[in-house]
């Protein structure tokens, strides 16, 4: 796929009943052609990607051939079948890749902006981001509905919210949730004594991932000896036996049906898996190594009967397994958390990448010299006491902010509090940017890697910006938590902020216009000069309006809102004289306005 | 830093100490002049091993002339591994500064199962499988056969170590087992051997408890050390029950089948030696009339365990005449085993001094005491003399002459106590015959004969003055030392209210009762909801937090409790346990959270440390009292009442408030860490228990937080946590110093100690 384009044997049929044309489908990032093997047909076939709405395709477990059935915005529908499945997946995954380069660039001659194009999924994230954002809504309603924006321009700069750049997206797994399998409860239907069990596939993953004994039941029963339903069935009926602690009864249904037996028995592979982990311990908490060492407790020595230790019930323990050890083995995977990449609806799929992944955890045990080495450096830093040696520094891990605005706020008051003179460590602004800038040298230099930017520089300018930030703002306001803005009236308050977030989002799209080179452009900043006016009046009304005493402070905090409208006016006035001169010499540089 | 005591040079391998930690070592320095016992409390979190370290070994360094040899005792081989890393911390700071001089060989010593490295021989499940296929491999019988027999296997690791005999040495340096064994592994040389060879010359050894108190172990182990000796217990607050479990057996009916089958197997040897090589019995024989039990030359790899009763107590006489012969012997025990038998036949429970129980046995099957003395070392001889290797499945008959042996030494602070059935569950008969000591004294006597000093510490050794009584010794000094605190880092409550404002307990009578589960798990879901990072509950038994969390989870507690941070729980398999333990680490580590539920007296509160972020917050669920209707307990209690007069009761608060105080302190390990602990009963508002805490938690239980319901306990802890997570002055305010530098103490040289520490 490295080349840019993909090309695979396949059948192109214009509706379903159609037999098929063979031939060649070629993909580009921009095109796709079909083009048939007989030169003479007149199936051949232009469908630009950006024109593509959706596709469908067959699943891998059904028994149908491998259809790929693309549907462009004009509704009509392209169907190829593929000789196999991977062709088709690879297929697939270009054209994925393809559609989303294509939204990425709304830039693309404005021809394209109509909302038509927008799959439903966007619309879905869009209308869920303004219900969540009350400050979005309004302002998306004031620009929007008013029509001083359109739709896209106004989503245009809030990319980023609708995050649907999935190529670039770091990948994070979701996690597996912390609740118990054993926690899913069986619906009844109230009349019979029948019960029915919802497995969705994440409660089978974590079934699997609890219990190697029932993943590998599964590779090796289904579907040669039992089916799904049938294996699911019955491994619920060992549960239920568990819980109802009869051990008589399981030990029973055990000895008559075999495979129900797999269910009851202790889990071999995690006992195994245990002897190997166990090795590996922290040797600070290894308590087995302790017992191994335990001569006073040879068989029958030391007390024995004085209450501290608890009887154990003789039993069937063969059949006896404790919540307690679910509850452990459960939280052991919660913490080592989704560790494959399937996301399949395909059990078996699942179980056998389950368990290749166990296969490959095994062979890196192997290699334990390294991590002993670890183990070790980390056992002698805590083996030292850290408030009597200077303090350590730990290497810093990249943190993926989520929101600069919370993390600024958050970090204020750590720098606020830090005492006066430990800052020897600490660099001044300058310096800060001066890393900043190496940094980017470097970048230029050697070219984009992971992290971008190393962890230690970004904290360091981070840092130094919250503090002269917060700094300079604790001068002004004495009291960064009682700002100037909490002694005002609630609605002023609102009205200022709606104002200042309005302003921000016209003065975005104003100057992002320019240069204006075309005559979309031209209207839209038209429009947005209006509006913008609009606005500006508005604030003096509100100057007004506010009461006498906070009235000067009002207008220190409505200026340099309105000088940037300022700033914003006298741009526009003088571009529209320069426009006037040159228009008036008849140069039309680009052709356009 | 490097400061003067006295005349002590002290390496301290950080930049500040702690005042406590500088007294600490005063007067531990006290009691190494004097050449006495001491006893020390001092708080957990304040550094107490390092502190105990750096002194010694600066005090050998001082010394050189007649330099002191270390004995630290651990409880656990875990402890023992982080104290080895505060001691490598220690002598990389001393080789730093002293260069060459102050190299020391320090190891630590551990069974066969943790320091092996021959792959075949660890593929043994347990201990003593372990320890039998070593001795497969190395007895001296074994490696005499010649060495073209296909049959015998032998462990190269050990050929290698005999055939380098005298260069097989460890240079100076800090051995943790790790380190032993990979060591071992490069040298070919076996790590087991090699270390046991060292302790002879090593100046400082880590080894658990038994290896010195446990007649057993102590016998082959700990036999030849120097009088110039300082042996530490660390975490001794256990030392008494440590010392009477050392001399306590009990005997099953599964023992004496298995001693049974024993005996069977060993009279088919006899009459297969008899029949093949007569003359080594009658070897033996002789050997035997010339009085001497063992052989003297007995090489290290044919050492079994020694023998239980202590090496003072010991008869240095002739064996019995009618036990000399193989034979014989075998017919003794079979009539000993017959007795036993007999006497476990019984409907009711039984108690019985030793000197009754031997004669009433001289009477019924005619075994004099002095051969019931010698049975040990008869038996151990015969194991010998018919070249049994396989030790593991002799263990049966070898519990039952331990026996035999214990009851014919000790006439007094012991007694025999047969009971038909387990008191808590009567239905199910499983008699056994116990024989308990009471005394604790007993077995630690010889080490406190033995050795120049002593240093008993602990966390936790309130009331100070209980231990020289049960322990009989007159220690020189005995010392409580407090907790000089820069803030309030930690934050004791008694809760004794739930939600509803009902009280909670696990007082017998109420601890089934719905409404005290229900608050107890409310109080635990509204805590994980609040304090970040780890949290640790302790439970007073196994089967009750098997009941709770069983009751948790049917009620949906457990779920709202995990949907804040993850359940590990220790159970009764230790391997799961410490899989556990590892788990919960890393869900703390990365940020996840985790609860660990644990129990009193359970081995992960005998040990494990929930320092920093592993612990913010210990709750402890009632009081963790003994099962006081246990015979054993009685009897000890008796016991102690008649000769030390010690109260029943107070025996048993002081016991309890002991674990529960043990369990809560695991929270701080410095005194930059901070952790709350609540004391979530309502007997510990009561002044009689609550004053048996030790003083360091005891000063910062305010009044204030002594009789708190869940709503008010969740407020306190929210503040707490807040304040906690300020910044603040390490090196204390003005008033008092928590945090001395190098100036300081030498300014405090120049002005006296004590003006400047309180």
């Amino acid at each position: 796929m490295a080349s840019g384009q993909v090309e695979k044997r396949v059948k192109y049929k214009s509706s379903l009943k159609d037999p098929g044309t063979p031939g060649f489908l070629r993909i580009r990032e921009a095109m796709l052609f079909f083009v048939p093997t007989d030169p003479k047909s007149d199936s051949k076939l232009k469908v630009l990607t950006q024109n593509i709405k959706s596709q469908k395709y067959t699943k891998e477990a059904s028994n149908k051939p491998p259809w790929l059935n693309m549907t462009n915005k004009q509704g009509r529908s392209y169907i190829f079948e593929f000789e196999n499945y991977a062709d088709m997946q690879t297929c697939r995954d270009f054209i994925t890749k393809a559609l989303a380069k294509c939204e990425e660039e709304p830039t693309k001659p404005a021809v394209s902006t109509s909302s038509e194009q927008l799959n439903i999924a966007d619309l879905e994230m869009r209308f869920k981001l303004l219900r969540e954002n009350s400050e979005l809504q309004r302002l998306h309603k004031q620009f929007v509905e008013s029509k001083v924006l359109t739709e896209d321009e106004f989503w245009a700069t809030r990319k980023k919210l609708i995050g649907k750049d999935s190529i670039r997206k770091s990948k994070q797994q979701v996690g597996l949730k912390s609740m118990m399998v054993s926690g899913i409860k069986p619906s009844t239907d109230g009349r019979t004594n029948r019960v029915t069990f919802n497995l969705t596939p994440e409660i089978i993953f974590q079934i699997f991932a609890e219990k190697p004994a029932v993943r590998q039941a599964f590779i090796n029963y289904v579907p040669s000896k039992m089916t799904e339903k049938d294996f699911w069935t019955k491994y619920f009926r060992a549960e239920y036996l568990y819980s109802t602690k009869n051990t008589a009864v399981a030990a029973a249904e055990a000895a008559e049906d075999e495979e129900l037996a797999v269910f009851l028995k202790p889990d071999e592979i995690l006992a195994r898996e245990a002897r190997q982990k166990i090795r590996r311990v922290d040797p600070t908490l290894d308590m087995e190594a302790d017992q191994g060492d335990d001569y006073t407790h040879l068989m029958d020595h030391g007390i024995q009967r004085d209450g501290t230790m608890d009887v154990i019930e003789p039993q069937n323990d063969q059949f006896k397994r404790s919540l307690l050890q679910d509850l452990n083995r459960h939280a052991a995977v919660v913490l080592e958390g989704r560790s494959i990449d399937v996301d399949s609806e395909d059990t078996r799929i699942v179980a056998e990448a389950l368990t290749r992944v166990k296969q490959v955890n095994k062979a890196d045990g192997d290699t334990t010299k390294e991590a002993n080495q670890e183990r070790w450096e980390r056992m002698s830093r805590v083996a030292g006491m850290e408030d009597l040696q200077a303090p350590q520094n730990f290497p810093l891990a990249p943190l993926s902010i989520k929101d600069p605005r919370d993390y600024f706020e958050s970090q204020q008051g750590n720098v606020l509090n830090v005492p006066r003179g430990a800052g020897a460590l600490k660099r001044n602004v300058h310096e800060a940017y001066g890393l900043l800038k190496e940094s980017i040298l470097e970048i230029r230099a050697t070219g984009l890697c992971v992290p971008l930017i190393k962890p230690d520089v970004s904290f360091d300018v981070f840092r130094s910006l919250t503090q002269t930030i917060s700094t300079a703002k604790n001068i002004i306001g004495k009291n960064p938590r009682e700002s100037f803005l909490d002694r005002l009236p609630k609605s002023t308050k609102d009205e200022v902020l709606h104002h200042w977030a309005s302003i921000q989002e016209l003065l975005r799209h104003f100057w992002s216009s320019y240069p204006i080179t075309t005559t979309y452009l031209h209207i839209k900043v038209g429009k947005l000069k209006d509006a913008m006016s609009n606005t500006y009046s508005q604030l003096e009304a509100m100057k007004e309006s506010v009461q006498s005493d906070l009235r000067h402070q009002v207008s220190l905090l409505v200026r340099p809102m309105q000088q940037a409208l300022d700033a914003a006016f006298q741009h526009y006035e003088a571009d529209l004289q320069r426009r006037k001169a040159k228009s008036g010499g008849g140069e039309r540089p680009n052709g356009y306005v | 830093m490097i400061f003067k005591i006295e005349d002590v040079e002290v390496y301290f391998p950080y930049d500040n100490i702690y005042p406590e930690q500088y007294e600490y070592m005063v007067e531990l320095k006290r009691a190494l002049d004097a050449k006495g016992h001491c006893l020390l409390e001092m708080p957990t979190g304040t550094g107490k091993t390092i502190a105990l370290l750096s002194l010694i070994t600066s005090y050998r360094l001082a010394h050189l002339e007649s330099p002191i040899k270390l004995i630290y005792c651990t409880r656990t081989v875990h402890e023992m591994e982080k104290t080895l890393a505060e001691l490598k911390l220690l002598h990389d700071y001393q080789v730093r500064h002293m260069g060459e001089r102050a190299r020391i060989l320090a190891i630590g010593l551990s069974s066969r199962k943790n320091l092996c490295v021959n792959t075949k021989v660890l593929a043994a499940e347990n201990r003593d499988s372990v320890d039998a296929a070593c001795r497969k491999r190395t007895a001296s019988w074994v490696r005499a056969l010649p060495a073209d027999n296909p049959n015998v296997e032998l462990c190269d690791f050990f050929e290698k170590y005999e055939k380098d005999a005298e260069r097989a040495l460890l240079p100076p340096g800090v051995y943790t087992l790790e380190d032993l064994r990979a060591f071992g592994k490069k040298h070919g040389w076996c790590p087991y051997f090699l270390a046991r060879h060292m302790v002879q010359l090593a100046n400082i050894i880590v080894y658990s408890y038994q290896y010195l108190l446990d007649p057993k172990v102590a016998g082959i182990i700990s036999k030849e050390m120097q009088k110039e000796t300082v042996v530490v217990f660390d975490e001794a607050h256990n030392i008494d029950n440590v010392c009477i479990e050392a001399l306590s057996v009990s005997v099953r009916r599964v023992t004496l089948e298995g001693a049974n089958r024993n005996l069977n197997k060993i009279r088919q040897e006899i009459d297969r030696f008899k029949a093949t090589d007569a003359g080594r019995l009658r070897a033996e024989y002789t050997r035997l009339v010339e009085g001497l039990a063992l052989r003297g030359d007995l090489s290290g790899t044919d050492q079994w365990l020694a023998n239980p009763a202590l090496p003072h107590d010991i008869l240095k006489e002739a064996v019995p005449g009618n036990i000399r012969r193989a034979e014989h012997f075998v017919h003794v025990l079979r009539r000993l085993l017959q007795y036993l038998g007999g006497r476990l036949d019984t409907e009711n429970v039984e108690k019985e001094s030793p000197v009754s129980f031997v004669s009433s046995l001289n009477s019924q099957a005619g075994i004099e005491q002095k051969i019931l003395k010698f049975c040990y070392d008869r038996l151990h001889s015969l194991m010998l003399t018919l070249e049994i290797t396989d030790t593991d499945e002799f263990l049966p008959i070898q519990t039952v002459c331990d026996f035999a042996t214990l009851v014919g030494t000790y006439a007094r602070g012991f007694s025999i106590i047969i009971e038909p059935y387990d008191e808590r569950m009567p239905h199910i008969p499983d008699p056994i015959l116990q024989l308990s000591c009471h005394d604790a004294s007993l077995a630690i006597k010889p080490v406190f004969d033995r050795f120049q000093s002593v240093v008993i510490t602990s966390g936790t050794l309130s009331p100070i003055d209980l231990y020289p009584r049960l322990l009989s010794f007159n220690p020189v000094v005995s010392r409580s030392f407090k907790m000089s605190m820069t803030r309030d880092c930690i934050c004791p409550m008694v809760l004794t209210r739930g939600s509803d404002q009902l009280p909670v307990s696990t007082k017998f009578d109420m601890r089934s009762d719905p409404g005290v589960v229900r608050n107890y798990g409310k109080l635990l879901v509204e805590m994980v909801s609040i304090v970040p990072d780890g949290v640790v509950c302790f439970f007073v038994s196994y089967s009750y937090m098997d009941g709770i969390i069983a009751t948790w989870n049917e009620t949906g507690i457990l779920k709202e409790i995990m949907q804040q941070k993850l359940v590990f729980i220790e159970t009764q398999d230790v391997v799961e346990t410490t899989l556990a333990l590892d788990n919960y680490r890393r869900a703390c580590d990365c940020g996840r959270g985790a609860v660990f539920f644990s129990v009193a007296r359970g081995k992960v509160a005998e040990g494990i440390d929930f320092d920093r972020h592993y612990g913010r917050l210990v709750v402890m669920f009632g009081v963790p009292f003994q099962y006081t209707l246990s015979k054993i307990l009685l009897a000890r209690l008796e016991y102690l009442r008649d000769t030390f007069q010690i109260k029943e009761g107070d025996f048993l608060t002081f016991d309890a408030l002991r674990q529960a105080a043990q369990c809560v302190g695991r929270v701080i390990r410095s005194k930059a860490d901070y952790g709350m602990m609540i004391f979530a009963d309502k007997r510990y508002s009561r002044h009689d228990k609550r004053s048996k805490l030790p003083g360091w938690i005891l000063s910062h239980l305010r009044d204030a937080h002594l009789n708190l319901s869940t709503d008010m306990a969740i407020h306190i802890a929210r503040e707490f946590l807040r304040k906690m997570a300020q910044p603040y002055d390490k090196a204390g305010t003005l008033g008092s110093k928590t945090l001395l530098t190098q100036e300081d103490l030498e300014k405090m040289a120049e002005t006296g100690v004590q003006d400047m520490v309180y």
